[in-house]
């Protein structure tokens, strides 16, 4: 996302630490290894991960109603593929500054409350979600056993309606990967809650600017 | 009789647009707007944009396009807002949201579940994130994914497509 390279940049002391980084994850990317907060306290880093077969990353959140529908879905999938060595991997991206809602404590209640079984980490600084370029909630990065990215996108077709799914997207390419083969499609669009960044930073990104037809 | 009144009770029930918010067509299919979009003259300009009541910048920009539409609209400037709002939540969000904030443009609900095939038909560098904003006129289109601070940077955007494509803009557009 190039929008919130350009705010992190201007943002001071952050400016040497992504001078070298200004693209995002794509299919095909090696992922760094990164530590946040879990909403048990601990420190947890994608390298804690690295027994397993993959790790499905998904930013979400607490306020994004999309976020909200997949919830069950995303308890669903980490029941059903940590077993096969595909564990999820949850990151809230928002700032807490802007949604309250969304702050740790709620994190942790919610996670509680819902009894997640998987690791539920608050990326609040903003870092790590700007880094794989993730600008929605929710918005999955399903990486493979050397975490490599090999699918990016929606869980599946229909976020207002589990029954009336017909394209299991992120389960496809778990299936794929579990056959050793390139996920098709690798990446899918889907409507979401946008990942917002306060405005405190001097804003490069508040002129609009057309993209670039192609 | 009796059931003449029976069934229209029953259809205000269900139909949303005589519950005393502002009228809106719901399209089940992406289609439905590109039909819309085709209909339209190729000297207009149509305004469209991507919004949610559950997204909270784009209920932030929203009064821009109500200004926008209130300032240019004619047979040549025409807005229009495609609510991405559930179709299951009508009675609980958009519809209440419509009453408490009438919106002067045409307000469209978008309700085709095939996100990944319409997103690209939109803006093949779109990731599916609200608000975002199209303008087309004839065969031109700009895209913008984001959301505008404030009116003029709505203006600057239209008046930038104007000038790249040539076309002098309405009357008090300028940069």
């Amino acid at each position: 996302m190039k929008i919130h390279f350009l705010s992190l940049a201007l943002s001071g002391a952050l400016l040497c630490a992504f001078a070298d980084v200004a693209s995002k994850y794509t299919i095909g990317d090696k992922v760094e290894d990164f530590t946040l907060r879990n909403v048990d306290g601990r420190m947890v880093s994608l390298s804690d991960y690295d027994s397993a077969e993959g790790v499905i990353i998904i930013f979400t959140c607490l306020h994004c109603p999309y976020a909200e529908l997949y919830e069950d879905r995303i308890i669903q999938l980490h029941k059903k593929y940590a077993p096969k060595g595909y564990p999820v991997l949850a990151i809230n991206p928002t700032s807490p500054i802007l949604f309250p809602e969304d702050s740790f404590e709620k994190m942790r209640a919610r996670a509680k409350a819902k009894r997640y079984p998987f690791a539920y980490l608050q990326d609040s600084a903003q870092v790590v979600h700007s880094r794989f370029g993730a600008s929605r909630t929710p918005h999955v990065y399903l990486l493979d056993k050397a975490r490599i990215v090999r699918y990016i996108g929606s869980i599946d077709d229909n976020p207002e309606s589990p029954q009336a799914v017909k394209k299991r997207y992120l389960e496809n390419a778990i299936a794929a990967l579990m056959r050793g083969e390139r996920p098709y499609p690798d990446i899918t669009q889907a409507i979401g809650c946008p990942i917002r960044v306060p405005k405190s930073a001097p804003r490069l990104d508040s002129m609009p600017v057309a993209s670039p037809r192609r | 009789m009796r059931i003449f009144y029976a069934l229209s009770f029953f259809l205000a029930l269900l139909t949303p647009q005589i519950s005393g918010a502002q009228a809106f067509k719901v399209y089940d299919n992406f289609s439905e707007l590109e039909e819309r979009i085709a209909q339209a003259k190729s000297t207009t300009l149509l305004v469209i944009n991507f919004w949610a009541t559950f997204c909270k910048p784009c209920l932030e920009e929203l009064p821009y396009f109500n200004q926008l539409h209130a300032k240019y609209a004619s047979p040549d400037f025409e807005v229009i807002l495609v609510s991405l709002d559930f179709k299951s939540h009508l009675e609980k969000k958009l519809i209440p949201y419509l009453r408490a904030n009438p919106l002067s443009p045409e307000v469209i609900l978008l309700a085709d579940p095939e996100h990944d095939e319409w997103i690209r038909r939109v803006d093949g560098n779109w990731l599916g994130a609200i608000p975002a904003t199209l303008l087309i006129r004839g065969k031109e289109r700009d895209f913008y994914a984001g959301e505008f601070e404030q009116m003029k940077d709505l203006e600057d955007f239209i008046f930038r497509f104007y000038e790249r494509i040539g076309v002098p803009p309405p009357t008090g557009i300028t940069n």
